[in-house]
């Protein structure tokens, strides 16, 4: 029978593993990260969360109404562009959503990031992107 | 039960609980890809506030998006002004060609409901259903299917949500 500092001494130690193991951190399923430009022209990666957006639009208004490749990194967004309301700036002009005054909403990430898709680590197919 | 016994089992115990826990949607914060610096996150939903009120899957956002959308959790628009009229189709296409694998049954009803005809066709699949070269080493290197299947669209882990037709039994049909 243990007794029941050993209990103790038990749980304590599988806890510990347990905190231990590495949970790693992961990015929401298709998060995509746009950084041909950003820290170029010193601002932080852009994330743009797949999941917030397909929530209040179809597929089709993004990849065939506004222009958007269905390849991360296919298409040359500027702000230039977005101000003159291609591709992001259809939307976020400051009537659909917020306008580009608000930089760090969308140029978000960590720096160092690489232009990429995330989420695809749970296939072979998603590395290429 | 001797002690190493019981140390082993609370261990996995723990690990099983620590990797439910991990399955749970990360805040922005800590996802690893926003910069927990910047001072914007605050005004940014988290992923679990939105999602965890959609019906749920085992893989990708944990969320069954075509579920969402035809039970009306939620109402993408079709446009940016929301008052297009789109083309839906409700056809199936069967693949035969699935080695010792169940045939693959696509179904052209919850694509439609999201994606434009344009956008697969003639772009990614020829309209002329079996003329298209599709292999799993292509999909799994993201063409075809896995232009969206490992990308944004349920994971290529997921063999049987697409080779769903037994090999005997249905007909095949091109």
């Amino acid at each position: 029978m243990l007794s029941s500092v050993r209990h103790a001494r038990l749980f304590a130690v599988a806890l510990l593993v347990v905190l231990l193991t590495p949970g790693g951190s992961e990015a929401e399923y298709a998060d995509v990260v746009l950084n041909r430009n950003s820290e170029k022209e010193g601002v932080r990666p852009v994330v743009y969360p797949h999941w917030f957006h397909r929530i209040r639009f179809q597929c089709r208004v993004c990849h065939n109404e506004l222009g958007f490749e269905m390849r991360v990194g296919a298409n040359n967004v500027t702000m230039e562009g977005i101000i003159e309301g291609k591709f992001c700036g259809a939307c976020h002009n400051g009537e659909i959503a917020w306008s580009v005054e608000n930089c760090d909403l969308c140029h978000s990430g960590k720096p160092g990031l690489e232009t990429g898709i995330t989420g695809g680590h749970e296939t072979l197919g998603p590395g290429l992107w | 039960m001797n002690i190493s016994v019981r140390i082993l089992l609370l261990v996995l115990v723990g690990q099983f609980a620590a990797a439910l826990y991990a399955s749970e949607w990360k805040t922005l914060k800590e996802d690893g890809v926003h910069d927990p610096e910047n001072q914007g996150l605050q005004w940014l939903q988290n992923p679990g506030d939105a999602l965890r009120r959609l019906p749920s899957d085992s893989v990708g956002n944990k969320v069954d998006w075509v579920r969402a959308f035809e039970d009306g959790y939620i109402r993408p628009r079709s446009s940016l002004t929301g008052e297009e009229e789109v083309e839906h189709l409700d056809t199936e296409i069967i693949m035969n060609e699935t080695g010792s694998l169940p045939r693959v049954m696509f179904p052209h009803k919850p694509h439609t409901r999201w994606l434009d005809c344009e956008n697969c066709h003639d772009k990614i699949f020829k309209s002329k259903a079996g003329e298209t070269p599709v292999t799993m080493e292509k999909i799994l290197e993201g063409e075809y299917c896995g232009v969206c299947h490992g990308a944004v669209a349920f994971p290529l882990t997921e063999c049987n949500r697409c080779h769903s037709v037994p090999l005997d039994g249905t007909a095949a049909k091109d």
